[in-house]
């Protein structure tokens, strides 16, 4: 018989969703941050975000053809582009491109492929990169440059500012509110251009952007709303009671409008394989990074609390799965 | 509009016969009856070689309490008592009959006039449930359980009422759809004679809202009978399934097995098995031919057929302008839960509402890639349950926790593995460990 008929079974369909899809989904939502960061930080930002990009594509094929030795390689499933960008949105515009490399290894080869690849990571590779930078590079990884600087000298020698966290932190320090009067208004938080107080990170400073993208990924089902929501109202309420309760804690408004919060919320703690699988698990974890994220910003020794955060969560989330189930059919009867 | 609380996907719809009127499909020229169509224990044959039989004489009885007898649908010579390979893919015990012409028994009530309830006073509950047991209905929805067991709930159970599933939410198919179109009235009269027999005064009809003209249809017919409802739901996939459509229909939850929708009050019967019932009580006419979908993307002439069971499905095929060129699979059943045959020549058993082939691409899988613990089967799960985790647990052989983690419950639907982004054989893990810790179930439980 000339035509076979190949066996297998059930389901015979399937839906048309892939890895990539999700992957370059969560890419194309962060476009709308990354115009934003060409037009604030020019080329110092393209130089980041390049290096950062192609950096991590390149670890992770190297590590899987000459140390993993594995014959297919997973590169252009999208997710080591998306760490490389998540790593760079994390830099400031003016990093040197050695340090970007370092961070680029680490987030790849110990923050992921260590584990086994995609899938396996315990925790969010890009984050690891970061936290890896910061304790290593303090001063490099904390010296931000102000919006603005398009041309070359913003990579080389940009005029550098101080971030809207740091004068938070300064107004805790001190005890006096007036600090906070340098703060930009909230609408200058949003759009990114705050001038010589709201220096950040390249891919932070438009909250506006990163909102614009979480709401395309919530739209394409790449994520749901539980995560990043349940983040930014637990940092609201929060910050808020804080804010009631003594001055000197900036209002919750910008205290959402500022710093990693939207992009961490929004692109990662929302990574996939770092975060719980059911709904419940993720409203825990949000809640979770939420508190940590303001007790570490208003508390601890660093103005940022996001990354650490969520770093922390991550580790949790296996014991999150284990006892967060779904709802069973069966569970409510009538 | 209604549809059931947890979990779901949406398949593509194919449904590419649905506007094509069912004919009669040509008599095979051997017709094939393996003994088992039906879940429960093989039916005992009662016929010898060389011996001639009728359409509609009994071929083989019931070989237990939870099993069904099976009638010839053509009429001829029994050529042997062999066996053939069936839609499980194994060799099962069978009745090959030569066919020659088409001679059907007296008994059989052949005139289109319809019969109703009310003009039938002699029919008790015990007399429907008796003329269904000895015509062999069983479920016409695909699983294949001997009705007349489901209209006799268990005595710690109360039935309130009758759903009819007419939700035919697997891609592709359209017999029941066909069905409903075509024999609307007898269906009506199958609800009254399944209504009396389970003792209950109310019964729903659950239609999927893709097939709005059946809808009407019903609800015309229906108009003067409210204790008749007709519910259309929301299109999703599996509402099909028993405990999705108790649910969806009547807002309850079937509890874990081994309670059963009758528990909660329900008992669902397929369209097809409610037009089956008629025909057995009304027209003394035992189970022997079903519609059938005949269906694929390259199949030139989709179309729905009344066919005599035993007909090997290459003939529906070639009626409908035959196999599409290069390799290709071939189903009884839809997409979703159907399941892909070795040989061209299985014949139509009782649970066979299509013969679906897919060509090209979606024919084959894709490449597994690592799972990315994006939660989707775990959204997608109508059950509740957490695919990943039991696909896992199952590959590593870890059948305590299988078991904690309710993997008995699964329905196979196969929506996880639908949609999982990785293209991981998710139920393929999760079948092995259902049936190693069921296995281990039992055995537990035959040692007290």
């Amino acid at each position: 018989m000339a035509n076979k008929l190949i066996v297998s079974l059930s389901p015979h369909a399937h839906g048309t969703d892939s890895v990539e899809k999700n992957m370059y989904g969560v890419i194309i939502a962060l476009l709308p941050a990354l115009i934003v960061s060409f037009i604030y930080f020019g080329l110092g930002s393209a130089i980041v975000c390049c290096t950062s990009v192609l950096a991590c594509v390149f670890f992770e094929w190297a590590i899987t053809k000459f140390i993993l030795k594995r014959e297919r390689n997973t590169i252009c499933d999208g997710s080591a582009i998306l760490t490389g960008l998540l790593l760079g949105f994390n830099l400031s515009s003016n990093l040197p491109i050695w340090i970007i490399l370092i961070g680029a290894l680490v987030a790849i080869g110990i923050g992921k492929m260590t584990f086994g690849g995609l899938g396996c990571n315990p925790f969010n590779p890009a984050l690891v990169g970061r936290a890896f930078l910061l304790v290593s590079f303090p001063v490099q990884m904390t010296t931000w440059p102000v919006p603005g600087q398009i041309g070359i000298n913003g990579y080389i020698d940009a005029e550098t500012g101080a971030t809207p966290l740091a004068i938070m932190k300064e107004a805790i320090k001190s005890g006096d509110a007036s600090v906070l009067s340098k703060l930009p208004d909230s609408l200058s938080l949003a759009l990114g251009n705050s001038g010589n107080f709201g220096a950040g990170s390249l891919g932070e400073v438009c909250a506006l952007a990163l909102i614009i993208g979480g709401i395309y990924m919530i739209v394409r089902k790449i994520i749901t709303w539980h995560i990043p929501v349940s983040i930014l109202l637990t940092v609201f309420v929060f910050s808020g009671l804080m804010h009631l309760a003594n001055p000197i804690y900036a209002s919750p408004v910008d205290v959402l409008l500022s710093g990693g919060l939207m992009l961490g919320a929004i692109f990662m703690a929302t990574d996939y394989v770092t975060s719980p699988m059911t709904k419940k698990g993720q409203l825990i974890y949000g809640v979770s990074i939420g508190v940590l994220t303001v007790a570490i910003r208003y508390f601890g020794a660093y103005p940022e609390g996001m990354s650490f955060a969520i770093l922390i969560m991550n580790a949790f989330t296996p014991l999150i799965n284990n006892y967060c189930k779904p709802k069973r059919y069966g569970e409510v009867v009538k | 509009m209604r549809t059931f609380r947890i979990g779901g996907v949406h398949p593509e719809e194919n449904k590419l016969s649905h506007e094509v009127a069912t004919v009669p499909a040509e008599l095979p020229k051997q017709a094939v009856f393996p003994l088992s169509q039906h879940i429960g224990a093989p039916a005992k044959p009662v016929v010898e070689r060389g011996q001639e039989v009728k359409v509609g004489t009994l071929l083989a009885e019931a070989g237990g309490f939870v099993s069904a007898p099976i009638y010839s649908s053509v009429s001829g010579k029994v050529a042997k008592i062999d066996t053939v390979v069936d839609a499980t893919g194994y060799r099962k015990p069978a009745i090959y009959i030569n066919v020659v012409g088409d001679e059907w028994e007296e008994s059989i009530d052949r005139s289109d006039k319809l019969e109703t309830l009310a003009a039938h006073p002699e029919l008790t509950p015990e007399e429907i449930i008796n003329r269904v047991k000895v015509a062999g209905v069983t479920g016409m929805g695909g699983a294949g359980f001997p009705t007349f067991i489901k209209l006799t709930p268990p005595p710690t159970a109360k039935a309130t009422c009758v759903i009819i599933n007419a939700v035919e939410c697997e891609p592709y198919i359209t017999s029941d759809y066909r069905l409903m179109m075509e024999k609307s009235d007898e269906i009506i009269v199958g609800i009254d004679l399944l209504m009396k027999a389970v003792k209950v005064d109310k019964g729903y009809i659950g239609i999927e809202c893709n097939k709005p003209k059946a809808i009407d249809l019903f609800k015309q017919k229906l108009a003067s009978r409210p204790e008749i409802e007709v519910v259309p739901l929301q299109q999703r996939y599996p509402q099909g399934g028993e405990k999705q459509l108790v649910d969806a229909v009547i807002r309850r939850q079937v509890p874990a097995p081994p309670a059963i929708p009758v528990n909660v009050g329900a008992v669902v019967q397929n369209v097809g098995t409610a037009f089956a019932v008629y025909e057995a009580v009304m027209k003394h006419k035992p189970l022997f031919e079903r519609y059938v979908t005949v269906t694929g993307k390259k199949i030139a002439h989709p179309g729905n057929f009344l066919v005599r069971m035993g007909t090997p499905m290459i003939q529906l095929i070639d009626a409908c302008g035959g196999m599409p060129e290069g390799d290709n699979k071939l189903l009884a059943g839809g997409p979703m839960m159907g399941k892909a045959l070795t040989s061209v020549e299985v014949p139509v058993c009782k649970g066979t509402n299509s013969v679906t082939v897919l060509s090209g691409d979606d024919a084959k899988r894709k490449a597994p890639q690592p799972c990315i613990r994006c939660a989707k089967c775990v959204s997608a799960c109508p059950m509740g349950l957490e695919p990943y985790l039991l696909a896992k647990l199952s590959d590593k052989e870890e059948w305590g926790r299988l078991e904690k983690e309710m993997i008995t419950s699964c329905i196979e639907c196969g929506s996880c593995q639908f949609t999982c982004p990785a293209h991981r054989p998710l139920l393929d893990n999760i079948r092995i460990g259902k049936t190693t810790v069921m296995g281990i179930i039992r055995s537990r439980s035959a040692k007290k």
